[in-house]
């Protein structure tokens, strides 16, 4: 029989690792599964300026790495797999993954979010050949160069102004006619010389040749062709629930149902972080969420004498 | 073994390799290549069989432009010199492992 955790943790990003920092100084037997590498979507950030404590910012990548260790300082393991399904019928629940099956008494959801793509054909192939879903990574290949960056929120508003200050030129290409992203970006972007906004637009279909050249944009319905050698595709996130296969009740979005006590409707699963079904998704709220579900974790291996 | 750090000085090692190579192309600032990055070490110690190199763009941007190297990290599998396999984006060390068996 396998080793019968009191908690386990699917995804080693803030949220799951402060769930694991709370329950392993509670004293419960508790392991973190993670594909690959703390810190979860935090990680790919440059430079996090609003998590508390950090007066001159943090990269995401270092912050993941600290929090991984601060909940290794008490215990804490971590295992690297992969979830290929779950079985949470019974109270001792069933993860399956590709270095294992494991089993506990409780688990905490903290897998997070994707970019959500555009869903335009050829889109997979052509990532790294023009496609980006992540303009900190890749912005610097693009030097003097034309580049596009497709949405209207926040992030699509931080990506633009970051790649204008390295292409020659950045299209903004949003389907409405004002961005969605806070006031903080509006005047820099509007006084940034390069930046040439396509509102009312949508990005119809990639034009390639072995790698993008450009895309077809249609603006109320008038198809123009747009050429550039980079398009940054920043229209929000996908939750990662897919693995669960309807084990969790999820919203027409695919985000997990739990309120501010992280219950999902299945007793003993929570659901922490980008994962759950909430109003402000920053790893501060994250963190919160991953104390919150430890605490009603104890609670219920209280309650049910386990 | 450990990883092999590739430059355009010594990058005729890796074409003349009589073992399939890994260049795994990444940068310092680059989160995705930070993840990476341990799991390639992690090979390099494991699979003798195989000759894993790491290559930072900002250092070799020729080596880069010569793979048409636009995202990182992209990880590319060599061998007798030409390219069998190219990826781009961070993925788990399974993932990895195919790519080279592959």
């Amino acid at each position: 029989m396998n080793h019968i955790y009191d908690m386990i943790i699917i995804g080693g990003g803030p949220a799951g690792y402060t769930a694991a920092l709370y329950a392993t100084r509670a004293g419960l037997d508790t392991l973190v599964l993670e594909r690959m590498s703390a810190g979860g979507q935090m990680a790919l950030t440059d430079i996090i300026d609003n998590y508390p404590g950090f007066d001159e910012g943090i990269d995401g990548f270092t912050l993941g790495m600290k929090m991984q260790q601060g909940a290794e300082r008490f215990g804490a393991k971590t295992e690297y797999g992969e979830v290929l399904a779950v079985d949470f019928t019974d109270t001792i629940k069933k993860i399956e993954t590709t270095s294992g099956t494991y089993v506990s008494k409780t688990v905490v959801i903290s897998t997070g979010a994707n970019p959500r793509e555009l869903g335009i054909d050829k889109e997979a192939e052509l990532v790294g050949r023009g496609v980006h879903y992540c303009a900190h990574c890749d912005g610097r290949f693009y030097k003097d160069k034309t580049v596009m960056v497709v949405g209207g929120g926040n992030s699509a508003a931080a990506d633009a102004l970051y790649l204008s200050r390295i292409a020659k030129k950045v299209y903004l290409v949003h389907r409405r006619d004002t961005l969605r992203a806070t006031k903080i970006y509006h005047e820099p972007l509007r006084n940034a010389q390069n930046v040439e906004f396509l509102w009312n637009s949508t990005v119809s279909e990639f034009l390639v040749d072995n790698k993008i050249i450009g895309a077809k944009i249609n603006t109320n319905g008038t198809k123009t062709d747009v050429l550039c050698d980079g398009i940054f595709i920043s229209i929000g996130r996908r939750p990662a629930t897919e693995f669960l296969g309807g084990a969790v009740q999820l919203d027409q979005n695919g985000y997990i149902v739990a309120d501010e006590t992280t219950k999902t409707n299945v007793s003993g699963v929570f659901a922490v972080g980008d994962v759950r079904t909430k109003a402000l998704r920053q790893v501060v709220t994250a963190a919160a969420d991953g104390a919150v579900a430890a605490h009603f974790a104890e609670e219920y291996l209280m309650d049910e004498g386990l | 073994m450990s990883v092999f750090k590739v430059t355009k000085e010594n990058f005729g090692e890796v074409k003349s390799s009589e073992k399939r190579v890994l260049l795994d192309f990444y940068a310092d600032w680059c989160g995705p290549c930070r993840m990476v990055s341990p799991l390639v070490e992690k090979i390099a110690e494991e699979h003798d069989e195989y000759l894993i190199c790491k290559i930072n763009v900002d250092e070799q941007p020729e080596l880069a432009a010569a793979f048409a190297v636009s995202s990182i990290p992209t990880l590319v599998v060599m061998e007798n010199g030409k390219i069998i396999n190219q990826a781009s984006g961070a993925r788990p060390l399974p993932q990895i492992l195919a790519m080279l068996e592959g």
